[in-house]
């Protein structure tokens, strides 16, 4: 068991003195992010809703940025991956980074592709 | 850093298991491989969700337009609030439970009795608010009317506000009877529930008042529902209006595509389970705490490891809120 902390986030630029003042800051970091996810979802910005990037919403990128940053930080310093051995990091994260990135890209060209077929075939929308 | 169970005579030994390999104990290490497991699992219902999102992408319903109430507030238009309130108490029971695993780590038996004392209400909260908004959601809100081909059709007035189906609909006098086996009809069932309008009803009352416009599933390029004006509203309700949907359930959905009923019930659901699991384990970890037994085993690593579990749930509520409430 890791009993000493890394105590930076943000790759240094931000130190704290003690595990405690780094849970506090961290909590801090998270709930900024949520309230700029509740604002954008609320406001949803005329720019961002009408302008795609790779056939997704630049405001839906937004969203996904911001809870894989979450899941960064409650991954490296709540469940405390940030102390934890290289082996058993990248055996966790590389393992469920790539087979979820998989997944998700083979299942919505399906979708996507589902749809099309829908939209343009003979099929009336009776499902 | 000794195992938490009994020694086996494997120490040192690194085929009998004895060793910490990636200094990590194995109930550690084992936990982070189901949470590994498991998050798989959510990234496979959640993909699932993708999928039918995709293939119904210009007809699935907006989540800002379903989830608008926040408790004791009615009849204000709250989208998202609530579930932003759920957020936050999942993520401070986060980190209530990480102060007690820190108390743990400094062998503060108060302390960590403290911090996962309010992880579990926390919890309790949580599941809450979950059934509070399930309740919500089964409930319904305007009402809506389904077509024959499955369509949902939702009514506005020529101001673009949505209309309540018990506000226009003609309600006829007299009792609805129940049909019962000793009344002789033993061939028909009880249909699984009762609107509290009839589809009739909703259509004279429709027919009656020229106020009122539908709006379709399918949307614009702007992403809203598309409007009909009055002859085309009154084509489509006439032509293939079949029944009254209020709320929603596993087959028939007033908001939308039934798909997103049945995956909201299904995947909220499933973290819902979690948590309940997770507030029951934190609460068998609170009493050994205050038991002792860690105290007596020497080191608090079983809060550390039940804490992993804990902040999973809290991870995977990061991604159901993304992709169920913002996207």
């Amino acid at each position: 068991m890791a009993h000493e902390h890394k105590l930076e986030i943000f790759r240094g630029a931000l130190k704290f003195k003690s595990n405690v003042s780094k849970i506090w800051g961290v909590f801090i970091v998270l709930s900024i992010v949520t309230v700029v996810e509740v604002a954008l979802g609320i406001i949803r910005p005329a720019f961002l809703v009408e302008h795609h990037f790779l056939a997704l919403k630049l405001l839906n990128w937004i969203f996904i940025i911001l809870t894989l940053f979450k899941a960064y930080y409650i991954t490296w310093d709540f469940m405390h991956m940030r102390d934890e051995t290289a082996g058993l990091r990248r055996s966790i994260i590389w393992t469920s980074i790539f087979l979820i990135i998989y997944l998700v890209t083979l299942i919505l060209i399906e979708g996507d592709y589902i749809f099309e077929v829908y939209k343009n075939g003979y099929i009336k929308f009776d499902f | 850093m000794e195992a938490t169970v009994v020694k086996t005579g494997t120490e040192g030994k690194t085929w009998g298991g004895g060793n910490d390999p990636l200094k990590a104990s194995y109930g550690k290490m084992m936990m982070w491989f189901f949470i590994l497991s498991d998050a798989l699992t959510f990234s496979g219902f959640l993909a699932a969700y993708g999928f039918s999102r995709f293939k119904f992408v210009d007809a699935w319903p907006i989540p800002d337009e379903v989830f608008t109430h926040f408790p004791f507030l009615h009849g204000v238009d709250a989208p998202m609030y609530y579930v932003a309130f759920m957020t936050f108490v999942l993520i401070f029971s986060s980190v209530t439970m990480v102060l007690a695993v820190d108390a743990g780590h400094k062998m503060k038996q108060n302390k960590v009795i403290m911090y996962l004392f309010l992880t579990i209400i926390g919890g309790l909260i949580f599941l809450g608010s979950q059934a509070w908004e399930w309740a919500t959601f089964i409930k319904g809100d305007y009402g809506a009317i389904e077509t024959k081909g499955g369509q949902i059709v939702q009514f506005l007035d020529k101001e673009g506000e949505r209309v309540a189906l018990r506000d226009f609909a003609v309600v006829a006098a007299g009792e609805r009877t129940e049909q019962t086996k000793e009344k002789g009809i033993w061939y028909k069932e009880e249909a699984e529930y009762y609107p509290s309008v009839s589809f009739e009803q909703v259509k004279a009352g429709f027919l009656a008042n020229d106020n009122l416009l539908v709006r379709i599933q399918h949307k614009d390029e702007h992403g809203h529902h598309i409007v009909l004006n009055r002859e085309e509203s009154i084509a489509k309700v006439v032509n293939d209006g079949a029944l009254v949907v209020e709320g929603a359930n596993l087959r028939h959905n007033e908001y939308g595509h039934p798909l997103f009923a049945d995956f909201f019930f299904f995947i909220t659901g499933f973290h819902g389970f979690h948590v309940a699991t997770g507030v029951l384990i934190n609460c068998i970890i609170f009493f050994n705490v205050i038991l002792g037994t860690y105290e007596r085993r020497g080191h608090y690593e079983m809060v550390e490891k039940v804490g992993l579990y804990w902040h999973f749930v809290d991870l995977v509520w990061v991604f159901v809120f993304t992709f169920f409430y913002l996207v």
